[in-house]
């Protein structure tokens, strides 16, 4: 056996006794379930937030009006006219007027069923699908209005404020979370810790009388505690990816395809998604860490 | 050299121990004892004999005066010089204070451990030492399950074995029978005469007319006489 795994201070039995392994694994279940409700959060919003920033709605009043006739070309409605002139709009993916049955079905949650939204003076409506976020809508909106005056092209721009909103309240939550469950973790490894050099003081005393240094001793508690902790950090992490993956398939539908919410490629993996198999290093070395600092405090009480 | 100046010592409930104020437990204490030298260090119980050991062994600082041990002055010591000088100091407990989870070869074998030796010279040492206390048949038995005389045997071992520059017994053969005394005593007397200062505190009056020395006498504290 080499030095540094010799168990000269009786640690082993001491500390593997603790409730330290569960307490952390509890610690452990909590952060990585905030770490996956923010990805999930994250993943979400950034989704809608794509759909929404890339689609406009274009609104023309009295679709069924006729424009005056332009030269020997026919007789056109201002709805027609606006999708003839939307059409040709390289920067425009699709250009979808959307048909009474449609704009019925969209309004019956608020008009019932027994209306009929075509005996409605409804506004034509044309559904516009963008070919990146950069389309000028208010270029848009002026070349409607000159074809059709009233027309007018709604984006999304307040949805979009909100959802982000929405995101970064969430994703601010889960990160005060995460700290609160970060302090409490590094509280009971402070309590753990305290509690083996009170059980230890005699074997401490007597190798620290037979030369034995602070680095020495802060070693072999914080080596013991970061295997308890990380051993603690991996059943917290294991618990916890059921739930992750219940909801990821929760959140699924909210995303491209209707299929899991994982990334296809690495590129995509979001920062915290890497955090969550990372937990259990992570908590053995915060663990290592608060133990060490514990530790060489608590000996500077020594001669 | 270890060399005290008018070292005084009082406990209390200081969390620094050596600066409490509690009861003077050591007073006024001068002597010089050059490399290589004996001592035996006399006194009835309570005469501050295990409190001067532990000065020696630097677990405690001196309240008062100047303490210097194997040439280092104490008082102008860093805190982290401390552990590197207590390598080259054995110190015999007069309670042992073996380690109950390790067996007696593991407890002889720590001190060589913390000086980072090679584990194949370890087990050649160790050996040599479980030997010459007559424990080899011991060697991997726990502390408890050995009677107090083979514990005091591990306990001596353990404080040789580093052949230290300064060797403290408290008591080294309270628990031995007259036979083992001896042949522990011999050991020490051997290391003495290989250049360790040696300095064994008894209430044992027989002990010291057996072996012959010089000795420091304590009495409420005090150093009452010294023959040097």
């Amino acid at each position: 056996m080499t030095n540094k795994r010799r168990d000269d201070l009786g640690l082993r039995r001491l500390l593997g006794q603790e409730m330290l392994p569960w307490l952390v694994a509890a610690m452990a279940f909590l952060a990585a379930l905030s770490i996956g409700g923010a990805m999930e959060a994250q993943a979400v919003s950034w989704h809608w937030q794509a759909g929404a920033a890339r689609s406009a709605t274009v609104l023309v009043p009295n679709p069924d009006l006729p424009l005056a006739r332009q030269g020997d070309g026919p007789e056109t409605t201002r709805f027609d006219a606006v999708l003839r002139a939307l059409r040709p709009n390289q920067h425009l993916a699709q250009v979808r007027p959307l048909g009474p049955e449609e704009i019925g079905r969209l309004l019956r949650p608020w008009l019932g069923a027994a209306t009929d939204p075509r005996n409605l003076h409804l506004p034509g409506v044309i559904a516009l699908r963008l070919d990146n976020d950069s389309v000028d809508l208010g270029k848009l909106n002026m070349d409607v209005a000159a074809v059709a005056p009233g027309a007018s092209v709604e984006g999304h721009n307040a949805w979009i404020g909100r959802l982000l909103n929405l995101a970064s309240t969430l994703e601010a939550c889960a990160f005060a979370v995460l700290a609160l469950v970060t302090l409490v973790a590094v509280a009971v490894v402070v309590a753990a810790t305290r509690s083996g050099l009170a059980a230890r003081r005699e074997t401490i005393d007597i190798v620290h009388g037979l030369g034995a240094p602070d680095r020495y001793i802060a070693a072999r508690f914080a080596r013991r505690i970061a295997a308890s902790a990380g051993l603690g950090g991996l059943l917290g992490t294991l618990a916890a990816l059921p739930v992750l993956f219940g909801l990821a398939v929760l959140s699924a539908p909210f995303l491209d395809g209707g299929g899991m919410a994982v990334p296809h490629r690495l590129a995509d993996v979001p920062p915290l998604l890497a955090a969550v198999p990372a937990l259990p290093v992570v908590t053995a070395l915060l663990s290592y860490l608060t133990a060490q600092s514990t530790v060489r405090r608590w000996l500077r009480s020594l001669p | 050299m270890i060399r005290l100046e008018n070292v005084g010592l009082r406990y209390g409930t200081s969390s620094q121990p050596g600066a409490g104020s509690g009861p003077l437990v050591l007073e006024d204490i001068s002597f010089t004892l050059p490399v290589g030298g004996f001592r035996w260090l006399q006194g009835p119980s309570g005469a501050g004999k295990s409190s001067l050991m532990r000065l020696l062994h630097l677990e405690l600082r001196p309240n008062a005066g100047k303490l210097v041990v194997l040439d280092h002055d104490l008082g102008a010591m860093r805190r982290d010089d401390l552990p590197a000088l207590r390598r080259q100091i054995g110190m015999v407990y007069q309670d042992f204070r073996l380690l109950p989870h390790l067996t007696a070869f593991d407890n002889i074998a720590l001190p060589l451990r913390l000086a980072h030796v090679p584990e194949d010279i370890i087990a050649d040492d160790v050996a040599e030492m479980l030997r010459w206390v007559e424990l080899t048949s011991k060697a991997h038995i726990f502390p408890r399950e050995l009677s107090g005389g083979e514990q005091q045997r591990v306990a001596i071992a353990r404080a040789v074995v580093g052949r230290p520059r300064l060797l403290l017994a408290d008591e080294p053969t309270g628990n031995l029978d007259d036979t083992q005394a001896l042949r522990q005593m011999r050991l020490l007397g051997e290391l003495n005469r290989l250049g360790t200062t040696v300095v064994v505190a008894t209430h044992n009056d027989s002990l010291v007319e057996r072996f012959p020395g010089p000795s420091l006498r304590l009495e409420d504290g005090r150093l009452v006489s010294d023959d040097e």
